[in-house]
């Protein structure tokens, strides 16, 4: 296989785009990305979406998205992994040009959700559940998440308070991002107070419902050029855990998190200590802390304690979600993980702003599909 | 857009229920533990007497009273509302007949959400500016719809206004200029057979409240060439006190231009009625020689705006209740069970 890189980075400002459709979102992100490479067009587009046709009654984003970026008559399809949509489209547009099939590929992910009533986003989101066995009982994506957190606040003793640092860092972070949704910063007493969506997560604990699209341009070593700013994808891997939460040996364990993890770690040679920051998937702040466990920045059921000290946060053991992540930015769902892989260019690039981490040469992004039913984990190096 | 002969208000009266619900009776039932507090303290709600039909009339007469207009003059009345009583049967034709107009006179129910009540304004101004009809009657008025449990229930109020427009001459306000602006934007609706209105959440702030108040608004002052300063008052549709603050803000009126017309601060958000009764309420202060800047929206979605002089017979045509003795006729109803019957809100009752 060939070395692959990242060398073109464009997202839209996340939030509620009322004047932008599905394919306004898609194409900008795309042809920013295309402008930040100096290309004009790619081999192929993979896009990555998960509500496109349950909420815009769109699908074939491939030939959409192709057509409005302008760069026909490029290959293109959508690949659909629930929340993990846009980092499986960014490894799948890094596997084709890594097995020689294309020299450049651009991969965008690609959200817009602010078109429904709620109702219908709830029903929406729901389907990256277990459709026979959860949804259908009446559980919502949030609800899930909630008995997640309930389960962690059982087993470990942690009250809800205690996952209040991990918004309250996402939120400072997002404070500093042009594209973030939410430029507030929000305390520990707010997070307190916040009203209860699915008890015991409250409104500081979920990510919000929320329009964007990011994108990359991925080449072999063959193909890049000085101007490029490139940042290498020095491993990209996926895994799969059961989709409903029944079956679980162990609820408390993101099985696909830790082992899409563990494989991207053995084929890159890095560790979780070489990781200079860590783009999480906090689309719930259980998730958060989850997926730091899965990730070996925290042991079992500790994620919390080290977060009171600091860990996660800017100049911590590993800054954690540092534009804000899905959180602060903002989660339109299949965009999340195309933005956290666009984040983590910007700071392996040192163009991260207020937010860069010093000397940052090493970055992990981990986007989460369902409740862990599916993981893409990349690790990107300078 | 100016009529080819000058239009003004001859007659205004409104009215308001005397029955009030507290928000945090609503709230509490809810338990809607650590939302935002109420925007409002507390909304009208209709007695079992009272529906947009009963109200209107009442208005009207005031309305009518004040003028001293013949009834015969009247040639037209619009009734604006989106809680009429019957679903297919005019409310217009029971008000005109109540009020002794009936039968040569046009009538009709206008529906545009909460600006079905300039858009009555708008007709009226037409009919009586081309000298179709000496006196034309635009009511906006709504015993407002909510779910129960939804956002709208803690803001949703009752109430409204009536405005007989007629020759400028014998007017009390003058017309200078009127605008509407209008996009079809899907903010708040209510299917066929739907109990409640829906609505998009914070979509109705920004791309419908928002970009239609300020387009419209914009308009209408290009149009006549003033500056926000040189209004004596400013009316805007009042969903909530804060977007009324804001869009007042971003015009240039001072919160001192807006205070008088702010009447959703006591009774809520009474829809078709909600500009129309701030109007009331200034009209009932207003000095000879003001200008009134008045603009509605209504979902789905539309503004009109409106240029007001006050002319000085206005303070000759204070008659009756004003709208700030409605809004002091108040009295708390037994609670949120209670609201729910007068609402008609318990299913099988």
């Amino acid at each position: 296989m060939r070395e692959v890189f990242i060398i073109g980075a464009g997202q839209t400002r996340v939030g509620e785009r009322w004047d932008l459709g599905l394919r306004d979102l898609g194409a900008a992100a795309i042809r920013a990305a295309l402008d930040d490479a100096g290309l004009e067009t790619v081999d192929a587009l993979v896009a990555g979406n998960m509500l496109g046709g349950a909420l815009n009654g769109q699908e074939s984003l491939g030939a959409l998205l192709a057509d409005a970026a302008g760069i026909l008559p490029a290959e293109a399809w959508k690949v659909e992994a629930a929340c993990a949509s846009g980092a499986a489209a960014v490894r799948a547009a890094a596997l084709s040009v890594a097995a020689g099939v294309h020299d450049v590929a651009v991969a965008v992910g690609v959200e817009k959700m602010t078109d429904a009533v709620s109702d219908r986003v709830s029903a929406g989101l729901a389907t990256a559940a277990d459709g026979d066995y959860e949804a259908s009982h009446g559980l919502s994506f949030v609800a899930l998440s909630a008995l997640l957190m309930r389960r962690y606040m059982h087993e470990t003793g942690a009250a809800r308070e205690d996952f209040a640092p991990f918004a309250v860092s996402a939120h400072r972070n997002a404070a500093a991002n042009e594209n973030a949704m939410f430029r507030d910063p929000i305390s520990a007493e707010d997070y307190a107070q916040s009203p209860l969506v699915a008890s015991p997560i409250g409104v500081f604990d979920a990510a919000p419902v929320c329009d964007g699209a990011a994108a990359v341009v991925i080449c072999a070593r063959e193909r890049l050029q000085t101007h490029h700013r490139a940042v290498r994808i020095a491993a990209a891997a996926a895994a799969t855990d059961t989709i409903g939460l029944a079956h679980r040996a162990d609820l408390l364990t993101l099985g696909a998190a830790r082992r899409s993890a563990e494989k991207a770690f053995a084929a890159s040679g890095f560790a979780p200590q070489d990781c200079d920051l860590f783009e999480a998937h906090d689309a719930f702040t259980i998730i958060t802390a989850l997926s730091l466990e899965a990730c070996g920045f925290a042991p079992r059921g500790e994620a919390l304690e080290r977060a009171a000290r600091g860990c996660f946060g800017r100049g911590g053991c590993i800054p954690l979600s540092t534009c804000g992540g899905l959180k602060a930015r903002g989660h339109p769902v299949g965009a999340s993980g195309a933005y956290q892989i666009v984040e983590a260019t910007a700071q392996l690039r040192r163009e991260a702003g207020p937010n860069q981490v010093p000397g940052a040469r090493v970055a992990l992004t981990q986007s989460i599909g369902g409740h862990g039913s599916i993981a893409v984990t990349h690790l990107l190096e300078a | 857009m100016r009529p080819s002969h000058e239009v003004g208000i001859a007659g205004y009266g409104a009215y308001v229920p005397r029955l009030r619900v507290r928000t945090a009776d609503i709230a509490a039932v809810w338990q809607a533990r650590g939302a935002a507090a109420p925007a409002v303290a507390e909304k009208s709600v209709p007695g079992l007497d009272e529906d947009v039909v009963t109200m209107a009339i009442e208005a009207a007469r005031t309305a009518l009273d004040r003028s001293g207009m013949e009834t015969g003059a009247i040639g037209a009345v619009w009734v604006g509302t989106e809680s009429k009583p019957y679903a297919v049967k005019p409310s217009a034709t029971i008000v005109a007949e109540a009020l002794g107009i009936t039968p040569h006179v046009v009538a009709a129910d206008l529906e545009f959400a909460c600006k079905a009540g300039s858009e009555a304004m708008q007709a009226a101004v037409a009919f009586v500016g081309s000298r179709m009809v000496e006196g034309a009657l635009a009511i906006g008025m709504d015993a407002a719809q909510s779910k129960p449990g939804d956002a709208l229930e803690s803001t949703a109020g009752c109430g409204g206004a009536a405005y007989l427009f007629a020759d400028a001459a014998d007017a009390l306000a003058v017309v200078e200029a009127s605008v509407s602006h209008v996009t079809d934007t899907p903010d708040f609706f209510r299917r066929e057979a739907a109990h409640y209105p829906e609505h998009g959440g914070r979509f109705t702030g920004e791309p419908s409240y928002f970009r239609h108040t300020l387009a419209a608004s914009r308009t209408l002052l290009a149009e006549v060439g003033r500056e926000a300063a040189e209004f004596a008052h400013a009316v805007f549709h009042q969903p909530v006190p804060k977007f009324v603050e804001r869009v007042a803000a971003e015009l240039g009126f001072t919160r001192q231009q807006i205070r008088t017309g702010l009447v959703g601060l006591r009774m809520g958000n009474a829809y078709a009625g909600s500009s129309l009764l701030g109007l009331a309420a200034v009209l009932d202060v207003a000095a000879p020689g003001d200008r009134i800047f008045f603009c509605s929206y209504g979902s789905g979605a539309g503004s009109d705006a409106f240029c007001f002089r006050v002319t000085e017979r206005i303070a000759a045509r204070r008659r009756g209740p004003t709208v700030v003795e409605y809004l002091d006729r108040r009295r708390l109803v037994d609670g949120y069970g209670h609201y729910l019957r007068l609402r008609g809100k318990i299913r099988g009752a």
